[in-house]
């Protein structure tokens, strides 16, 4: 199973028909060329790969590939059941 | 008032993706009416022949949005709206009619009938079958004003920007409108055009419905004509005033001189001859064009009984004895009926036969099997010369909303 960080790559290399050899976690979007419809369509296709929702504010802070990575890890851990303490 | 002439040309259609390539399959009776590849967007689960009577569509082939614009447009545009985009483009390059107009004399008028219609169906399947999340640009992608608006941000255009829907007529009335626009001075330049890709899987079945669509392409004004074809596409045109485009040595297709709208008040899907007859006179009267001098008629010919047969005796009513004279064709037969777009298709057509000199001809029909009871001098086989010094160009839609431009060759 690919890496959070080779999916979400993979989906803006697709949105930008970039090679995924250009897209790297300290790029920014504004390095990418990434402006603020390119974020709503990828923020949607990554919502949709991992089934998460991310919160408008989040969006917002998103700078880096590496930003959108973290957040998307985060996110997907709050959707995991607590882990049970063992007796 | 202001003489309005056309100074750019632009189109993405089944018979061509650029204007010469238009042009080519337009003299050349090349038509793009073929058994239908699959529909962009269309979910698996849906039957290989689509369950539908008919087999043969006007695409666009080969459209691949990401060679061709950029991602942030494709993420808030659907098909529709990509190829207004891409034919507004062309024509205001070949133009080059921006920097000479101010932004906000300038307009954009365009015909689109269904909006973003595979992403709206799309859209609502996945979401009625799935509760799936919808594209947050959605609204923006399926609203039928989209083509124009962005085609507005390109451009810097910041005059009057509108798209109409009167089904069938759309463009033509989106044309008309900007030409009167121009002539009066409202404005010094447009855009002016339609677009429209509504070929999805709903769509084709309500046509179905209906019971006009020919099982295997249009053969319009033949006696054993069997419906229309379905297609898809754009056309769009600069237009401006006959002092700015002389002033600037720009290049002069056509002068449109005239143009009539009427509504039959009659019937919502059947036409009356009364009422296509009426706009014909309008458009001749509006351009102060006798009768006498129109040398085609570009048909809005769709190829079902009904409108053949309306149209052809509205004809006979404006044009009495010569009616049976005047050359007319269907470019249907080749480029099919993209509804909101066709009447931009058509006038380009027309603009090109009227600029080169020759008249298409409708393709797919001979001469024996145009239907005698019309009594119409129909175009068949090769193209004709002409030196025909006014035009035509028809458009009749459901609901009775006609509309019929006039151009004169610009010499």
């Amino acid at each position: 199973m690919d890496s959070t960080a080779e999916r979400c790559i993979d989906i803006i290399a697709k949105s930008k028909s970039l090679p995924v050899e250009d897209i790297s976690l300290h790029k920014t979007f504004d390095e990418l060329k990434i402006d603020s419809l390119d974020k709503i369509n990828i923020s949607f296709l990554v919502e949709e790969e991992f089934n998460i929702e991310i919160p408008d504010e989040a969006l917002g802070t998103i700078r880096t590939v590496g930003d959108m990575v973290d957040g998307v890890d985060k996110l997907r851990d709050a959707k995991l059941p607590e882990a049970k303490p063992t007796a | 008032m202001n003489r309005v002439v056309v100074t750019g040309l632009g189109c993405i259609t089944p018979i061509g993706s650029s204007v010469d390539a238009f042009r080519e399959s337009l003299f050349s009776g090349t038509t793009g009416i073929a058994p239908f590849a699959t529909l962009p967007g269309a979910p698996e689960s849906i039957p290989a022949n689509l369950g539908l009577r008919f087999t043969h569509m006007a695409q666009v082939p080969d459209f691949d949005p990401k060679q061709l614009l950029e991602s942030s447009v494709i993420a808030a545009t659907d098909r529709t709206a990509q190829f207004g985009i891409l034919a507004a483009r062309q024509a205001a390059q070949q133009s080059a009619f921006s920097p000479h107009h101010a932004p906000d004399q300038t307009a954009v008028i365009l015909g689109c009938s269904t909006g973003g219609r595979t992403t709206d169906e799309t859209s609502v399947a996945n979401l009625y079958t799935r509760d799936a999340r919808v594209h947050p640009l959605s609204v923006v992608r399926t609203m039928s004003n989209g083509g124009a608006a962005l085609i507005s941000i390109e451009h810097h255009i910041s005059g009057p920007v509108l798209t109409l829907s009167t089904a069938c007529s759309s463009a033509t009335h989106a044309i008309g409108l900007a030409f009167h626009m121009v002539r009066s001075g409202m404005v010094t330049a447009a855009i002016a055009g339609g677009h429209e890709a509504p070929l999805t899987f709903g769509f084709l079945r309500a046509w179905d419905s209906m019971r006009v669509v020919s099982p295997r392409g249009c053969r319009p004004f033949s006696a054993d004509r069997d419906g229309m074809t379905l297609g898809e596409g754009a056309a769009m045109l600069t237009l401006e005033t006959l002092d700015s485009a002389l002033s600037r040595k720009a290049p002069i297709f056509a002068e449109i001189v005239g143009f009539g709208m009427t509504a039959d008040a009659h019937h919502i899907t059947q036409p009356a001859a009364e009422g296509a007859a009426a706009a014909m006179r309008k458009a001749l009267q509006d351009g102060s064009v006798s009768p006498e001098n129109v040398g085609y008629i570009n048909a809005h010919g769709t190829g079902t009984q009904a409108n053949d047969s309306t149209e052809a005796a509205a004809i006979h009513q404006v044009f009495g004895e010569r009616a049976a004279h005047i050359p007319v064709s269907s470019t249907k037969s080749l480029h099919g009926h993209s509804i909101g777009a066709t009447g931009a298709l058509e006038a380009l057509a027309t603009i090109l036969a009227l600029h080169h000199g020759h008249l298409p001809a409708t393709a797919g029909v001979t001469r024996s099997e145009v239907d005698p009871t019309l009594n119409l001098d129909v175009i068949t086989g090769a193209p004709r010369d002409t030196i025909a010094e006014v035009a035509l160009s028809n458009s009749l839609a459901f609901g009775g909303l006609n509309a019929v431009l006039a151009f004169r060759r610009y010499r």
